[in-house]
């Protein structure tokens, strides 16, 4: 879910270009500045980078920016070698877990615990994004971003539908507005991650967030539980029954070829992360501002195993401390006392982001886009599990062959049966 | 008695060759041995790589997919490139101009050609889908059958100018004198063609073909931007199989495996057509010259 926040990054620009002119240039801070500071890596996202800026160059140290789709590999590249930075940004998780078994991150369970104001600060479910082994390697500095159902309400409303909240009434939407002639669910299949938004909730609400968990930490044999071979199904039916239209597969969501064919009435519905609405106010702004678009949680599964108040996505973006940092105090320090940082929090929310801080709920309230701000804080709030995105929470290798295998799905060229074969045997 | 340069006239060309092509192929030659996901030291692990890699089912489909690329491509841009090149030989100002238009894709980058068709081919806002007919409805991007198809042919309209340029040139150094004793002779047009282009523009053949087959072994960025493999895997060609391989899944071992394998196709390739052709024998085409 790397390239995500690139087309948050892209679309936010143009909407909140004004508010980036005011700050200033945003662009990778200058070498390596005065002895002893600390070096802080992070993506580029011209709404958060400021902010970032301001915050890291507050408490002495200096900010890094790199472009989506090096970052991961100039991160591997850097991390053990004499040019790591002292602080980076990541995704928690499976992601977080291979640098940690590497003995590269430091812990910072002993931070938390002498200060249980600041381990209060934050979400548990989603302070627990980064928690890996029973210990914490990294604490949230900006956002959460769970994936929810969006739909069109004037579409909805033309066709005499309400909102689903079974995954039966899913499928009766979907004949529904096949009927109608409307694509039923917007796809960006030409890129795994959006398919994986589905089969992530679809699993979670059959068979609970220990079935992913076990294929998380104890290998591929995991897959072969019965409830991925029911989900893996459910996905083939809805497929199958035309839910997706005919040309997902070479539609891109980088290019907003999903979040256009929604806005212009073209598709119903669209399972994306919150970035969405940032997003879509970007590109169609009429639309989101004239109240065309909803928002419903994503469906539940009577009889199902899973708590239908899971909600999968990107729990946070983390900042973590490598373990060989010439600066270890000054950035442990830095990551203990200003993510939670009242100024920096509020930049965030002004920004259009629902930090994962405790308590902001009234904060969030008075700002901008309050009604869907504070629906999505809300729903992270009383969420039992967070589970984050599957192929942030896998091992690299492990996710790629998973999200190849999820596109072969989605394209009918695998059985569910031989989609659970292949991914068990790794 | 001519005397030949001393070898010391080659030494910078071998150092640059050593330092920036050599080794880094001894190196990936040396990781292909090895385990090693990007984070501390490579761990050898024998031959694994190599067992894996044998029995690896997406590896031959990527190299089967390239093998379709790579003849699709020969059999579509030779013809069209050795055609337009020996048209645009001839002096007449109209041939300049129209072939300055055609040389034009020379300009583009590969990304932005890639990006230029990845637009108009978009099935729900492209160039074509707007334009409706029949075409309009085809899934070229979306349709694991056809998608590979669409990939060739833009690599073809990126490619076909180069090629035309290198036929061009060579059609003009045939020498008129073929021509004129032709047509004494009583040669048409086509015979002209047959008899005289073709055998002197033989070596010219060669070359854009080794081009072509090494190029299409290679072809990367096309496919990253214009598809990224996909649908599914149905264009993930061999480099690009590598190339997920190793900087998504970073199993850089695994990686280097494949890429000795694309290098020692790639050479046995073109020494193969080299042979086949004999074009090391570097005869002259031309009687008595």
């Amino acid at each position: 879910m790397f390239r995500r926040s690139r087309t948050h990054a892209l679309i936010t620009m143009v909407a909140m270009v004004a508010a980036v002119a005011a700050c200033g240039t945003s662009g990778p801070a200058a070498g390596s500045g005065g002895g002893g500071s600390f070096k802080v890596w992070a993506l580029q996202d011209p709404v958060l980078n400021p902010i970032e800026k301001t915050s890291v160059e507050g408490s002495g140290g200096t900010l890094e920016t790199f472009g989506n789709d090096p970052y991961k590999q100039k991160l591997r590249v850097a991390i053990g070698s004499p040019n790591a930075p002292d602080v980076f940004f990541n995704w928690g998780g499976g992601n977080l877990k291979e640098y940690v078994d590497a003995d590269k991150i430091a812990d910072l369970t002993p931070l938390l615990d002498e200060n249980p104001s600041l381990k209060s600060a934050f979400l548990p479910s989603v302070l627990d994004g980064a928690k890996i082994n029973g210990k914490y390697y990294g604490l949230p500095m900006r956002g959460m971003q769970p994936v929810v159902l969006f739909y069109n309400k004037d579409v909805f409303s033309a066709a005499g539908a309400t909102p689903p909240t079974t995954w039966d009434e899913l499928l009766a939407l979907v004949d529904k507005f096949k009927a109608a002639g409307v694509q039923p669910i917007a796809l960006a299949g030409s890129q795994a991650w959006t398919e994986l938004m589905w089969i992530e909730y679809l699993l979670d609400r059959i068979g609970g967030a220990d079935v992913f968990k076990n294929i998380r930490d104890n290998g591929p044999a995991g897959w072969k539980d019965p409830a991925v071979l029911e989900a893996a199904t459910k996905v083939k039916e809805l497929v199958d029954r035309g839910g997706f239209g005919t040309n997902y597969a070479s539609v891109g969501y980088d290019v907003g070829g999903a979040s256009t064919i929604l806005a212009q009435g073209k598709a119903a519905m669209h399972l994306m992360g919150s970035w969405e609405y940032v997003n879509q106010l970007g590109q169609s702004p009429d639309f989101v501002k004239n109240g065309k678009l909803g928002w419903v949680p994503f469906p539940t599964l009577p009889g199902g195993k899973g708590k239908p108040d899971t909600v999968v996505g990107n729990a946070s973006n983390y900042y973590s401390v490598t373990s060989a940092s010439k600066t270890l105090d000054a950035s442990k320090k830095y990551v203990a006392t200003a993510l939670n940082d009242e100024k920096y929090v509020q930049s965030l929310i002004d920004a259009g982001d629902v930090p994962a801080v405790t308590g902001v709920k009234d904060k969030l309230a008075k700002a901008a886009n309050s009604e869907y701000t504070t629906w999505i804080y809300e729903l992270v709030e009383k969420a039992s599990v967070f589970q984050l995105s599957w192929d942030q929470d896998l091992t690299a290798d492990q996710s790629t062959k998973m999200l190849t295998q999820l596109q072969e799905l989605f394209l009918g060229k695998t059985s569910p049966q031989a989609f659970v074969d292949a991914l068990a045997a790794g | 008695m001519h005397q030949r340069p001393s070898f010391w006239y080659a030494a910078p060309a071998f150092a640059f060759f050593a330092l920036f092509a050599a080794l880094p192929m001894v190196l990936v030659v040396v990781l292909s041995f090895t385990s090693w996901d990007g984070l501390g030291t490579p761990q050898p692990n024998g031959v694994d790589n190599w067992a894996r890699l044998a029995d690896d089912g997406q590896a031959y489909d990527a190299v089967g997919r390239t093998a379709i690329l790579m003849v699709v491509s020969w059999l579509v841009q030779t013809p069209i490139a050795l055609l337009i090149g020996v048209w645009a030989a001839g002096r007449q100002r109209s041939r300049a101009v129209l072939s300055s238009i055609f040389f034009l894709p020379l300009l583009l980058s590969t990304a932005a050609i890639a990006l230029l068709w990845q637009v108009m081919l978009d099935p729900n806002f492209g160039v074509l889908q707007s334009l409706g007919g029949p075409l309009g409805d085809v899934q070229f991007l979306g349709n694991p059958s056809i998608v590979l198809y669409t990939v060739a042919f833009v690599i073809t309209w990126q490619y076909v100018p180069f090629h035309t340029l290198l036929y061009q040139g060579a059609a003009r150094a045939i020498p008129k004198t073929l021509y004129e004793a032709a047509t004494i002779d009583g040669a048409g047009r086509v015979r002209q063609f047959f008899h005289i282009t073709l055998p002197q523009l033989r070596y010219t053949i060669i070359t854009s073909s080794i081009l072509m087959i090494v190029g299409s072994l290679t072809t990367f960025d096309t496919v990253l931007i214009l598809t990224n493999g996909g649908p599914g895997t149905a264009s993930r060609i061999a480099p690009l199989h590598m190339y997920i391989t190793g900087f998504s899944g970073f199993e850089m071992g695994y990686a280097s495996t494949m890429a000795v394998l694309l290098v020692v196709v790639g050479t046995g390739l073109s020494l193969l057509v080299m042979r086949v052709t004999g074009f090391r024998s570097m005869t002259s085409q031309q009687e008595g010259a």
